[in-house]
């Protein structure tokens, strides 16, 4: 069962730039979340931050009962074994192939025998569709492989909690449903916390419980996903539908000519809430809710259409 | 924003970096001791070092020797004391030119590959990785490197000094009509046995400092493909300046506490 994150207060700046400031959010244990933002808003030093590579400048982030943002060193490593983290490019360790590159937190880690570990590292392997590849180097391969390499990695240890740093970035977009069908599976498996990190739109409308989205050095908002896919909040609005009216530029915020310029424009209607990616299996995940049961309870009406079955994704407008 | 902050920052971030590398060194000497102790990096590390280091440094301390050889030789004759080159040679080859040879090889060779390997383990965000995994690259990629720098070092000095007296026993004898005898009889007339010590001392600490600037700057190099190029560069340079000013002070120091053996 998965751990919850627990972030308080959270900021982080660089020299004098802030980056972020005052991020509070609990990420529940064993549910996923994505955590969205425009390019350049810290959502990778946010990963990086809840891992401990690096220090916040105030804030807390604590994990069974340990803050990542002060704790010594000693309990940084140890809780860190909890982790399971996807980078970017993977971040394949050059001078192994695939299979010690996966069978590295085993060896490090475990005192498991070698055919022990040939055996998970198969599975692992197995699961992301990599047998076969096991001889190649890491320069050897695309990017999408070692992305699932890196992923293979990533579950060796069986972590409580699998941190993604954009997983579909650089991926076709077959793959990235293969992806997200994986992430949506493996979390239905192992019941781990999942945060995703992505700008990827339909990523973050069908794969997570919960939706976080950065803004202009601040949390916008967090909270369940139909929560945000229903909201009316400008911000989010545009972002999580693609849109150019609204408050993000092109650069960072627009001016106020260019706000008032959009003044007058009608904004298009909110795009249908699509359902949740459900298990493979069929079998519902344990921190899945029923399709709509947000909007209900909080007296919501979802956009005309949301929740059917077979609907097509729009985004944009 | 006024100047005087500024120029503050500006002025002390030497200082800082000075601090990080020094902080970085005793990180490093207080993971020596922890286990499980990486032998098979440490293994590969030295044999790594050893074989882009060995022939260079044979190559070079054949020259040094000769170049002794020749001056001590050239000065020594003029007042007639031509027996007493050997000694001369000896002197200067074990105390100086052996540690300081084996310190331009492995900061140059050694020192060098050891900050790209890492920088461009460190771009490409391998270290993050491995210390998200629970691993800290101190104890399992720069405490094997460290050791297998002293452990190359040492060796290597015990080369350089050797190949170093050679050749200046062949340009002596070949060159200057010096008697070969005479050469060999007078190793010990001025030359002791702390001599040798301090060569090897010498050898190991230039061995420490090379390999701890070259993994400092490794891991610290920031920016893209370039910064791996300027962490190289920097990590030879400053292992250089260090090297030069630490040899002054252990020799000044062994100096004041050996006595000079007299005749």
């Amino acid at each position: 069962m998965g751990v919850e994150i627990k972030v308080e207060d959270l900021s982080k700046s660089f020299g004098k730039q802030l980056i972020w400031g005052d991020v509070t959010l609990t990420v529940p244990a064993g549910e996923i979340c994505v955590m969205l933002g425009p390019s350049g808003t810290g959502k990778s030093v946010f990963l990086k931050t809840l891992i401990g590579l690096l220090k916040p400048d105030k804030g807390s982030v604590v994990i069974e009962g340990t803050d990542i943002a002060s704790c010594s060193e000693k309990e940084l490593y140890e809780i860190r074994k909890l982790f399971g983290v996807l980078f970017q490019d993977g971040a394949m360790f050059g001078s192994m192939n695939l299979y010690d590159n996966v069978a590295f937190p085993l060896r490090e880690h475990t005192k498991k025998s070698e055919s022990e570990v040939r055996s998970i590292v198969m599975e692992k392997m197995d699961l992301v569709g990599l047998i076969g590849a096991e001889d190649k180097l890491p320069g050897e391969i695309s990017g999408g492989m070692r992305k699932r390499a890196g992923l293979a990695r990533a579950l060796v240890l069986d972590p409580e909690i699998v941190l993604f740093d954009e997983p579909d970035s650089g991926l076709d977009p077959v793959r990235t449903s293969f992806l997200n069908q994986l992430i949506v599976d493996l979390n239905a498996q192992i019941d781990a916390t999942f945060l995703i990190v992505t700008h990827d739109i339909n990523t973050a409308r069908t794969v997570p419980d919960n939706i976080g989205l950065l803004y202009h050095k601040h949390l916008a908002m967090f909270g369940p996903r139909e929560m945000l896919l229903s909201s009316e909040e400008p911000v989010v609005r545009q972002f999580l539908n693609a849109q150019r009216v609204g408050p993000i530029g092109m650069s960072e915020e627009k001016d106020a000519d260019e706000l008032a310029a959009e003044a007058d424009q009608e904004l298009p209607p909110l795009p249908p809430i699509p359902m949740q990616l459900e298990p493979s299996n069929g079998i519902p995940r344990r921190s899945q809710r029923e399709p709509g049961s947000w909007c209900r309870e909080h007296g919501i009406t979802p956009p005309p259409g949301s929740f059917e079955e077979n609907m097509t994704m729009t985004t944009g407008g | 924003m006024t100047l005087a902050p500024l120029t503050a920052t500006r002025v002390l971030r030497p200082v800082g970096v000075a601090g990080n590398l020094f902080a970085f060194g005793l990180d490093v000497g207080r993971s020596l001791f922890r286990r499980p102790f990486q032998l098979r990096e440490f293994l590969q590390q030295a044999w790594f070092i050893a074989s882009v280091t060995i022939i260079p440094t044979a190559l070079v301390a054949i020259p040094f020797g000769a170049v002794i050889a020749l001056q001590v030789g050239g000065l020594i004759k003029q007042f007639g004391a031509q027996s007493f080159t050997g000694s001369a040679s000896v002197l200067a080859v074990v105390q100086q030119a052996g540690p300081i040879a084996t310190a331009l090889l492995i900061a140059g060779a050694g020192g060098s590959a050891i900050a790209a390997d890492l920088g461009a383990r460190k771009i490409r965000e391998e270290l993050d990785a491995m210390m998200v995994l629970g691993i800290d690259p101190i104890q399992r990629l720069v405490v094997p490197r460290v050791l297998a720098c002293m452990l190359v070092a040492f060796f290597l000095n015990g080369l350089v000094t050797v190949v170093g007296v050679a050749g200046g026993y062949v340009f002596n004898v070949v060159l200057q009509d010096g008697t070969p005898g005479a050469y060999l009889a007078s190793f010990t007339a001025l030359a002791q046995l702390p001599d040798l010590w301090i060569g090897l001392v010498k050898a190991l600490v230039f061995g420490f400092i090379a390999a701890i600037v070259a993994c400092y700057k490794g891991m610290n190099a920031g920016g893209g493909p370039k910064g791996v190029g300027d962490a190289v560069n920097e990590s030879v340079v400053i292992t250089f300046l260090l090297l030069f000013v630490v040899n002054f002070v252990l020799s000044t120091i062994y100096l004041q506490i050996v006595p000079p053996k007299t005749g």
